[in-house]
């Protein structure tokens, strides 16, 4: 019991201090696994590779990894649910708060800022996804050579479903499955 | 009750294939909440993301706990949240238990490069719906721009801005250069 209220714990400090999202708590990981043995270093690069291929953000995954090797099942649920607590705590008062202010000038004119940032957060991921997708950075480094830095098959594949998105009103799990036989067949 | 169940199943559902992470969430947030229950709107959707940006905690989470938060009060937002962390544990943890290799697979990784080009093209089209109501004039173009290339260059600067002082910064901005009114978005 103690061991779960622990762990409870532990991932708590972890979401509230991790502002910004999945590689924003990679650091109090670290320190985690240093303090607490709970989880080794390895696990915790390991656990990068799996949340990359796993539906969910890595500070989630972490908590439930950890969470199961330490105290089972249980174990799991509760450092995933502590991860969650300060976030959900702290967008509820945001909520409430905005319920009543929404019309204040102040707020409005806030939003005019946020709004742009929040395009250009939304840009930056897409760079990322680009970066290790579309485009070859090492291979470009390799050989100083412009066109080596573009890979062709998935910027043709991209092109496509970006026509085939705008004709058809598919579910994006459609396309996302579709992607993933097509990156199975054509060996991506 | 009824309604608690649906919100629930409904964020289960976006929770088992929000592969890539919090941006990547943006186009399934918008087929399931906006054009097929109405239950919020796209404009909506873009200000929790750039508040769940500058608070703590996992954006993903975020915004499905405001989401929950607007559709049934407190009780919306634990019933939307716990249903976008079912799908995560579960898979985790069926990981955890059997398959210690899985990211080593190789018919994981082809399919997982295929994902990553398909998540490119929807997030491309979530930007391309956004951008009237959010780059409204110069200003917001300029804004866009000076945190778009801080965000990814902040590898070769010499110093790490956090994303999050990035947003509140413009938040800050906002309150002193912005205009009010005229307004979509946050109704």
């Amino acid at each position: 019991m103690t061991l779960l209220l622990r762990l409870f714990f532990e991932f708590f400090k972890t979401g509230l201090f991790s502002v910004g999202g999945g590689l924003a708590t990679l650091p109090f990981l670290y320190e985690m696994s240093t303090n607490t043995g709970w989880f080794t270093h390895a696990d915790v690069a390991d656990m990068i590779a799996v949340s990359e291929s796993t539906p969910g953000a890595i500070g989630i995954n972490m908590a439930t990894y950890a969470g199961f090797k330490t105290a089972g099942v249980l174990g799991g649920i509760c450092a995933t649910i502590g991860l969650a607590m300060p976030s959900i705590i702290i967008i509820l008062l945001i909520a409430r708060f905005l319920e009543r202010f929404s019309d204040n000038s102040y707020v409005q004119k806030a939003f005019y800022g946020l709004r742009a940032a929040s395009i250009a957060m939304i840009t930056a991921a897409l760079v990322n996804v680009v970066r290790v997708s579309l485009i070859d950075l090492q291979a470009y480094e390799l050989t100083g050579n412009l066109l080596s830095l573009f890979r062709p098959v998935p910027i043709i594949m991209a092109a496509a479903l970006f026509l085939l998105i705008r004709k058809v009103k598919w579910h994006p799990v459609v396309f996302i499955a579709l992607s993933a036989v097509v990156g199975i067949v054509l060996k991506l | 009750m009824r309604e608690l169940l649906e919100l629930y199943l409904t964020f289960v559902r976006i929770g088992f294939v929000n592969f890539g992470g919090g941006y990547a969430m943006l186009p399934l947030l918008e087929k399931e909440l906006v054009s097929k229950r109405s239950w919020t709107t796209m404009d909506d959707l873009r200000d929790y993301f750039a508040i769940g940006q500058c608070t703590p905690g996992i954006i993903a989470l975020n915004v499905s706990t405001f989401i929950g938060y607007r559709k049934k009060g407190v009780a919306g937002a634990f019933a939307a949240t716990l249903g976008f962390l079912s799908g995560p544990i579960l898979i985790i943890l069926l990981i955890a238990a059997f398959l210690t290799n899985f990211a080593e697979l190789e018919i994981v990784q082809h399919a997982f490069a295929g994902i990553r080009v398909c998540v490119c093209v929807l997030i491309l089209q979530a930007i391309l719906r956004l951008w009237k109501s959010s780059v409204v004039d110069r200003t917001t173009f300029l804004l866009y721009l000076v945190i778009l290339l801080l965000m990814v260059f902040s590898g070769v600067l010499p110093f790490k801005i956090p994303a999050a002082l990035l947003v509140i910064t413009a938040g800050v901005f906002g309150v002193f250069f912005g205009k009010s009114g005229g307004k979509e978005g946050g109704k």
